[in-house]
């Protein structure tokens, strides 16, 4: 699965390197970003059965709000909400941005 | 496969291959009240030889005695819990003397008895019949791998199928805690004690052939309480262990600490309340769950501020509720199944501690089940519906992972049925559209209590004047769920192509009020 | 009793509870604890390394998740760090219900805040204004300024002090009786009630110590304190029945309002109670008395 990239000729883009956020606890989820070769999102979880679809999209939504590609995003679910789900997708993204720019 | 769809929007079939014919669902009390009477089967009159010795060493011997044949029924009960080890060592005696195709119709499956699924995959269990179904077990039925027929009844449902013959036990191997030498049981002494032995009452009664398995044999007189007499045992098997005692009599459950099934069970509790059902001699049931324990320590300390005297505890007994009865707060406790150590002790010492079968507790076919003299029950629920219809069978994957239970029953009979469950768990909002499996009607719930708000059925109107009068946070399950689905988001839309039937579900009257379909990737 | 109708003219505060801002399993029960605020924490209780992971949970929490119409406080890091602009820039546009400043000193500190949250107010399109000010004081030279940090600026609605810190500024030896803090928590009242806004007592650290709770609860709220912070949900109800008028105490105060209710219809200037006149200051404590009484009602026929 590719990434679109509206921002992507102002911009120009990161390599990222390896960051996570969250944690295994209950109503939580660990989200780790990677370099990969080819743009990917992994999510794993006892939600998997009827969230897959719905957390595809909200991981697709912030990544393109991201100058980054070539990377594998991998979310471990352990019962977090949207809202937290989004927040530690962000921080994960924003940790490998960080840590690229530096 | 001919099907129907029942009074509920359920497809279910009119038959399964290798049981039987089935009736659609109706109505909760339909098919009951239309039985003015009705036969119940005879067990096999059994005759000992006088002065047999009914003691032996060797599970082997005893079930070539039984006459036990492929094809035939073989039942077992939950009651030692995840500490029973009797389950799996009839099993494995089993298959290694090369039975196959039976039918295993234990009153339930303890969540640790992972190992029957081998015995399905090897061909020993040929047709399954249980309250619950839990995990490697609730995924390899589900996954349509098992390839055998099942068939999930109530505890009050399963009463009334053996006594009507709908199961006919051929061997009943009963884990008996302790047990004299005559074949008298008792299920409340000994190192595997359990406290009530119910299910295995009704089982006993109506076997043909009762094998008693125990790890603590004495010399008659068998002191105490006994479950079982010796009449009703045709032999007995004594083993080194009958589990792990720690797993049989665990430790009475805390109260729960959790702030959310706090507040639920606060709601519940104010909901009671204001139905006016709390007065002198009233009769009450609870789960094991953290919520019903809960709602019974603001019950104890209500009761006890107003003088209120109760007349019954019943079913699943807690540590809590055996304490109730003690301090007098309620005159009786009928026990079909003990929850904790605290009760066992309970059973062996008080008179007012009645041992119930799972007949007199809840088969709607009979002169009279105690779920039907319930004022209120509180139950547990994997998720509901905007129908109030209950799921406690199968998981959001969609793979069985519970215990119909006494979950119907007791939601029929009571005059006030209450589920409580948080809002949303695990992420996921706990009011669906639809539950993917209805174990017990809407019709027969009259509220669903969440930390979020109370939702009163709209066909008790009486119910929700009380509770909007006493200003309780009623909120309508339409409303609840929106807010709910606002935080945890939609549930993806499931495939509209319905997988095979892998088992059926019955309501108490035997007939099918849905069934459980098979889902590709487990 | 229904959250919006009791959010009148003044938001009763007895309790706060504070929830660590990176902890999504206790913000999504906060609506549960039965507290009757909350503050979520980018802090004292937040590690440097999850600065950015709570910032991030607090703003996406505030910005898509129901609270139920709890009154929601966030505490951020203290102006003299570098989380403090950035924690502003994210938590603002969400509109809390107000920013908890900590170690606010001098009125230049509020000044300073009040910039940044107008600009950011400004930058996001909200109405200025919108988002409050929780001023902490927890710093000698905070309590000596607290009526100048109270008067600020109409975005000050509360005055809040932080025990901990002070204690140690002030060299003092923490006592179970927090005799040590008398004056300070004086102060801060008189200034807050001078100033005409709202003050929030310190916690009581020791979650396993109630009865300590209990009374250091009901001396602020004899001092006048309208609320206190809980560091743990099993503080709350604590905190709640200390801050319960006695039964006497609540009929008094019931009396008095219906007593000037009269006065009012009737067009009479004077108030009488019990054959004793009262003034206006004696009425308005006695509404905001038979407010709290209120929110007891449903636990007057109760065991809970």
């Amino acid at each position: 699965m590719k990434f679109h990239h509206k921002i992507r000729t102002e911009v120009s883009l990161l390599t990222i390197v390896a960051a996570s956020a969250g944690t295994l606890e209950s109503s939580d989820c660990l989200v780790t970003v990677v370099p990969a070769e080819v743009d990917g999102i992994r999510y794993e979880g006892a939600n998997r059965a009827i969230f897959l679809n719905r957390t595809e999209k909200i991981a697709r939504e912030i990544m393109e709000r991201y100058p980054i590609e070539n990377a594998s995003i991998r979310i471990q679910d352990q019962g977090a909400l949207e809202v937290t789900l989004r927040a530690r997708i962000e921080t994960a993204v924003e940790r490998a941005l960080e840590g690229a720019r530096q | 496969m001919k099907t129907r769809i029942n009074a509920i929007g359920r497809e279910v079939p009119l038959d399964v291959r290798g049981v039987g014919e089935f009736v659609p669902y109706e109505s909760p009390f339909g098919r009951i009240d239309t039985f003015a009477s009705r036969s119940v089967t005879h067990a096999r009159l059994r005759v000992a030889e006088r002065g047999q010795n009914k003691v032996t060493d060797s599970l082997e011997g005893a079930i070539r005695k039984s006459g036990l044949e492929d094809g035939m029924t073989i039942s077992f009960h939950h009651h030692l819990r995840n500490g029973d080890a009797v389950i799996p060592m009839v099993l494995e005696k089993l298959k290694e003397m090369g039975f196959r195709n039976l039918t295993f119709a234990p009153s339930s499956i303890p969540d640790s008895h992972d190992c029957v699924a081998d015995y399905i995959e090897c061909g020993l269990i040929g047709r399954l019949y249980t309250s619950g179904v839990r995990g490697k077990l609730g995924r390899l039925i589900s996954s349509g791998r098992a390839g055998i027929p099942v068939v999930i009844r109530s505890h009050g449902g399963r009463a009334r199928a053996i006594e009507e013959g709908t199961i006919s036990i051929d061997v009943a191997f009963l884990a008996a805690p302790t047990c004299d030498s005559l074949g008298n049981i008792s299920g409340s002494t000994g190192p595997s004690a359990c406290g009530s032995l119910g299910y295995a009452i009704t089982d006993a009664t109506y076997a043909a052939h009762v094998i008693a398995i125990t790890d603590n044999l004495v010399d008659p007189p068998i002191k105490g309480r006994v479950s079982i007499p010796q009449y009703r045992v045709d032999q007995i098997v004594r083993v080194a262990s009958l589990g792990d005692p720690q797993k049989i009599a665990t430790g009475a459950a805390r109260i729960t600490r959790n702030p959310s099934d706090l507040k639920i069970a606060e709601n519940a509790f104010r909901l009671m309340k204001a139905s006016g059902i709390i007065a002198p001699g009233f009769s009450f049931q609870m789960g094991a769950g953290g919520a019903s324990l809960a709602v019974s320590v603001y019950l104890e300390e209500y009761m006890k501020k107003k003088g209120i005297v109760g007349s019954f505890g019943l079913g699943g007994i807690s540590g809590h509720m055996s304490r109730m009865q003690r301090e007098g707060l309620f005159k009786a406790i009928f026990d079909v199944q003990s929850f904790d150590a605290a009760v066992t002790e309970s059973m062996s010492e008080n008179p007012g501690h009645v041992e119930i079968d799972s007949s007199w507790y809840a088969n709607p076919f009979n002169s009279g089940c105690l779920v039907h003299n319930l004022d209120c029950v509180i139950l547990a629920a994997l998720d509901v519906d905007i129908n109030f219809n209950v799921n406690v069978l199968v998981g959001n994957d969609g793979a069985l992972r519970g215990a119909s239970g006494g979950h119907c029953d007791t939601a029929a009979g009571a005059r006030l049925s209450i589920v409580a469950l948080p809002s949303f768990r695990g992420g996921v909002c706990s009011i669906k559209d639809s539950v993917r499996n209805v174990t017990t009607p809407g019709e027969t719930v009259d509220a669903i209590v969440t930390e979020r708000g109370i939702l009163i059925n709209p066909l008790r109107k009486d119910l929700l004047e009380s509770a909007e009068f006493t200003k309780l946070p009623v909120i309508d399950i339409h409303d609840l769920k929106r807010r709910i689905e606002k935080m945890t988001g939609r549930q993806d839309p499931r495939d509209s192509v319905n997988g095979d039937i892998v088992a059926v579900v019955e309501y108490r009257d035997g007939s099918l009020i849905d069934c459980v379909r098979q889902v590709e990737d487990l | 009793m229904k959250r919006e109708e009791r959010d009148g003219k003044r938001r009763l505060c007895r309790s706060m509870l504070y929830i660590p801002g990176d902890s999504p399993g206790m913000i999504q029960n906060a609506e549960v604890f039965g507290a009757d605020s909350i503050l979520l924490d980018l802090e004292d209780s937040i590690a440097e390394s999850a600065k950015d992971s709570a910032r991030k949970m607090v703003r996406s929490f505030l910005s898509g998740f129901d609270f139920g119409g709890l009154f929601v406080t966030v505490r951020v890091n203290s102006p003299d760090t570098a989380y403090f602009e950035r924690d502003l820039r994210e938590i603002v546009p969400c509109r809390p219900d107000a920013i908890r400043v900590p170690k606010c000193g001098t009125p230049a500190d509020i000044m300073a805040a009040k910039a940044l949250i107008a600009k950011i107010e400004q930058d996001s399109g909200i109405p200025e204004g919108s988002v409050k000010i929780h001023a902490m004081i927890e710093t000698a030279i905070g309590v000596e300024n607290a009526y100048l940090i109270a008067s600020a600026s109409e975005r000050v609605s509360a005055l809040t002090i932080g025990g901990q810190d002070l204690t140690a500024d002030m060299f003092a030896r923490k006592t179970r009786e927090g005799w040590e803090l008398f004056y300070a928590r004086s102060r801060i009242v008189m200034a807050a009630r001078a100033a005409g806004i709202m003050a929030f007592d310190t916690v009581w650290a020791d979650i396993n110590d109630s009865e300590g709770l209990f009374s250091e609860t009901k001396q602020i709220v004899e001092l006048g304190f309208d609320g206190k912070a809980a560091i743990h949900p099993s503080q709350i109800e604590v905190i709640h029945k200390a801050f319960r008028p006695d039964a006497r105490e609540a009929a008094r105060a019931r009396r008095i309002v219906e007593a000037a209710e009269r006065a009012l219809r009737e067009g009479k200037g004077v108030i009488s109670v019990d054959g004793r006149m009262v003034d206006a200051p004696v009425v308005a404590r006695a509404e905001r008395l038979v407010e709290i009484a209120s929110l007891y009602e449903y636990e007057e026929d109760n065991t809970l």
